[in-house]
């Protein structure tokens, strides 16, 4: 208990919630509280240079750390532009604290300079925000957010401080142990469900682990429980791109990532599987593509800290609410204690079946000596980084699903991109985030040259902090996401989607203060990798590449799992040599 | 269709639920409410709210909606995910509820229009609430359909205003929410 002012309460609630850095951009609704930040040095703040990538690196903070990462912004303009990044975490489930200033209490409604209603917008982008309009509130407020964020369904959280509030004297309390008068999300996974789960799994003659970001959200503890009851089984797992690195690529019971993007072994293993093991995934559209056909012949198994999340797109047999890591150390101890003897015959033929999917080589590209691919770039940036425990963040587009597709991933928390809402911007500013939780560490941030440009600017924040990120520019000159959708769907017309005007990506990285390498020629790629690899600043690798190259395999329009397409160089005995071509060969 | 989106779903039929939703009163909270209906596109028919145990801050909201049995489950975890919701019960689903609504209407005439007004009123078991000599506000309390009745008849006898307070429910027998 001690009489302090609201702008100290929220460094000394920074202190005791454990939080080291904060990322934040100063204006007028907060200077009192950079006063605060001013006197002290236990929380470090890390300069920005837009809100959106206060709040992306904050992100990218807390998801390459497991820690809950923390915004400070102005009022305002300041909010506004958090709002992106707030969306974005609620997506992802991203535990955040993002305190916003706000004009003092007496002129909120007034239309006053930089004041927004930003509870109100940001009500339906964050888990649960608050205004706080009594110095009394404040303690009990900013542990809660703490709180709530990381607590159940990890998400953002804003506190909304008034500046009169940030001057307001008041009685400082240390954080509670009860969190929050009655938000208790369940941890433990029922318990006679959980015995029908591991029934119903015993069973099965076609079974597929679909793995999710839930697993890597519930700890580092979740990913190794998993390992424990895949191996255990012996059974083929694949995951969403949220998921990747919970289970270890190199394991042979991979199946590589499903979804729109996914793998045809993944898949089909999805469509034709009669038990589907679901943890912390969310059936979300991309991965299920055409619901009504989505994996028809298979009992099903939901494992989601959120109740909502169970048969809100599709139905499940048996739905457990609970933290994964709870549920999975009660599969793995009853699948050891009723050790059960699964049709060992049955499983032999499925992953008969699963090796004939494999064999068509799904993720197979055209090579080129003239031009390089972007599939093998990502491919050599994976061989010469992968000892090096490398942490890689992407922005979104073709770029990204191909570092889904060829970057292979061995640990949890070493992957972050935007899945849910797909944020152009996203990877340069998370690789800040990510760069100042592990200091020393390898951290590539994949992009397109169209994302990169969208926040270019927190190069500057690099330099700055001497974050040593490195960003690896897949250029094809092209939206090339968009462009290949136009492609394939909107008759070949590119409207909008040539990157014209592009800058010399080399002398901006010199602009910046950082290190600039171009490479277009596959025979140089690697030396150019190398020389990005030792170079201690932050660099900005432009990797020319083929303009045009597709990214496969891919569900089209309103299909199903078993009717994707793949790239031309994937051996697709079905289709494309028929009958009367075989008898020809 | 040139869209990874998937097609709409097959029409299906709707149910019309009643739910009870204990709130923490704080500042915010039925906008949160309001908001989640409007911005995953449920239905509000009626809606009420009211601070039911004013020492714990706690109110009461009753929700009326539609939707099929896979949206009306939706609704409920959902509302249930909101950090002060404290809980989520469907009357409907666990049985006949009590569910009652108040009317405040104002009827205007004269000679023998007035007179019809007053005995349908008192036919209803409805109270004259305030009089003059051209007018009445009658109040009624009753179920949705009662109300109804009750205006259609009204509006032959002069009607001019109606005020409603939405659905109040309450789920029968012993148990407590």
């Amino acid at each position: 208990m001690k009489e302090m002012t609201g702008a100290e309460m929220v460094v000394q609630a920074l202190q005791d919630q454990g939080a080291e850095h904060i990322f934040g951009y100063p204006g007028g609704a907060v200077l009192p509280i950079y006063d605060a930040l001013f006197h002290q040095d236990k929380v470090k703040h890390v300069l920005v240079r837009h809100e959106q990538g206060a709040v992306h690196a904050a992100e990218g903070y807390a998801r390459s750390s497991g820690k809950v990462g923390c915004v400070l912004v102005t009022s305002g303009p300041g909010a506004t532009n958090a709002v992106t990044g707030l969306t974005d975490a609620l997506m992802d489930s991203i535990p955040l604290v993002c305190i916003t200033g706000q004009v003092p209490t007496h002129l909120i409604g007034s239309d006053a300079f930089q004041e927004c209603d930003t509870v109100g917008i940001t009500r339906h982008c964050t888990k649960h925000n608050y205004l706080v309009k009594r110095i009394e509130d404040l303690p009990r407020i900013l542990h809660e957010a703490f709180y709530v964020a990381s607590n159940g369904r990890p998400g953002p959280v804003v506190v909304d401080i008034p500046k009169d509030i940030q001057f307001a004297k008041g009685t400082y309390s240390r954080p509670a142990n009860n969190g929050h008068k009655t938000y208790r999300p369940q941890l433990k996974g029922d318990a006679g469900k959980i015995q029908a789960a591991v029934e119903l799994m015993a069973k099965a003659k076609r079974p597929v682990f679909y793995t999710g970001g839930g697993v890597i959200n519930a700890g580092p503890q979740a990913s190794m429980l998993l390992r424990e009851l895949v191996n255990l089984t012996g059974y083929p797992v694949t995951s969403t791109l949220m998921g990747l690195g919970a289970f270890p690529a190199s394991d042979p019971k991979w199946l590589g990532m499903l979804g729109m993007h996914g793998t045809y072994e993944a898949n089909w293993a999805m469509h034709d599987c009669d038990v589907m093991i679901c943890i912390g995934a969310r059936f979300d559209d991309r991965i299920t593509g055409r619901l009504d056909a989505f994996s028809p012949k298979s009992k099903k198994i939901h494992v989601d800290i959120d109740p909502s999340s169970i048969n809100k797109n599709v139905h499940v047999d048996i739905g457990i609410v609970g933290d994964c890591a709870h549920v999975l150390e009660d599969m793995v101890r009853l699948w050891r204690t009723t050790s059960p003897q699964p049709d060992k015959k049955a499983l032999a033929s499925w992953w008969d079946q699963i090796g004939t999917w494999r064999a068509r080589k799904s993720l197979a590209y055209l090579p080129s000596a003239e031009t390089i691919k972007p599939q093998y770039a990502i491919e050599r940036l994976y061989e010469l980084t992968k000892d090096r425990d490398p942490y890689i963040t992407t922005e979104v587009g073709q770029h990204q699903m191909w570092a889904a597709q060829y970057f292979h991933f061995h640990e949890p928390n070493r992957w972050m991109t935007s899945g849910g809402l797909g944020t152009m911007g996203y990877g340069l500013p998370a690789a800040v985030g990510v760069q100042m939780a592990n200091p020393g560490a390898l951290v590539i941030d994949i992009a397109g040259e169209a994302s990169i440009l969208m926040n270019m600017q927190e190069m500057s924040t690099a330099l700055q902090y001497r974050l040593p990120v490195k960003i690896f520019i897949l250029n094809n000159s092209y939206m090339g996401m968009v462009r290949q959708w136009q492609q394939l769907l909107h008759g070949s017309r590119y409207s909008e989607s040539y990157s014209e005007s592009l800058p010399d990506f080399v002398k901006l990285a010199e602009a910046y203060g950082g290190v600039g390498i171009r490479c277009s020629d596959p025979a140089q790629l690697d030396a150019a990798i190398m020389e990005m690899i030792d170079t201690p600043k932050p660099v900005i690798f432009d990797c020319v590449v083929d303009k045009l190259e597709n990214c496969f395999p891919m569900i089209p329009s309103g299909k199903a799992h078993n009717e994707m397409i793949l790239g031309d160089a994937a051996v697709d005995i079905g289709s494309v040599i028929d009958a009367k071509g075989r008898a020809l060969v | 269709m040139k869209s990874h989106y998937s097609d709409p779903p097959k029409r299906q039929t709707l149910a019309r639920h009643t739910l009870s939703v204990l709130v923490d009163n704080e500042p915010g909270v039925l906008a949160r409410i309001s908001g989640l209906f409007s911005g995953r596109g449920y239905n509000i028919e009626s809606l009420t709210v009211s601070e039911t145990e004013h020492e714990r801050h706690v109110s009461r909201i009753t929700i009326v909606t539609t939707g099929t049995a896979q949206v009306i489950e939706q609704i409920k975890h959902q509302l249930d995910r909101l950090i002060p919701v404290h809980r989520v019960n469907d009357l409907t689903v666990l049985g006949d509820a009590v569910e009652r609504e108040l009317a405040l209407v104002k009827v205007v005439g004269k000679g023998e229009q007035r007179v019809e007004a007053l005995r349908l009123a008192q036919a209803f078991n409805a109270r004259t609430v305030d009089a003059t000599l051209t007018s009445f506000i009658f109040e009624l309390t009753g179920t949705s359909e009662d109300v109804e009745r009750f205006l259609r008849l009204m509006a032959g006898v002069g009607l001019v205003e109606v005020s409603r307070t939405g659905i109040a429910a309450m789920g029968r027998g012993p148990e407590s929410m």
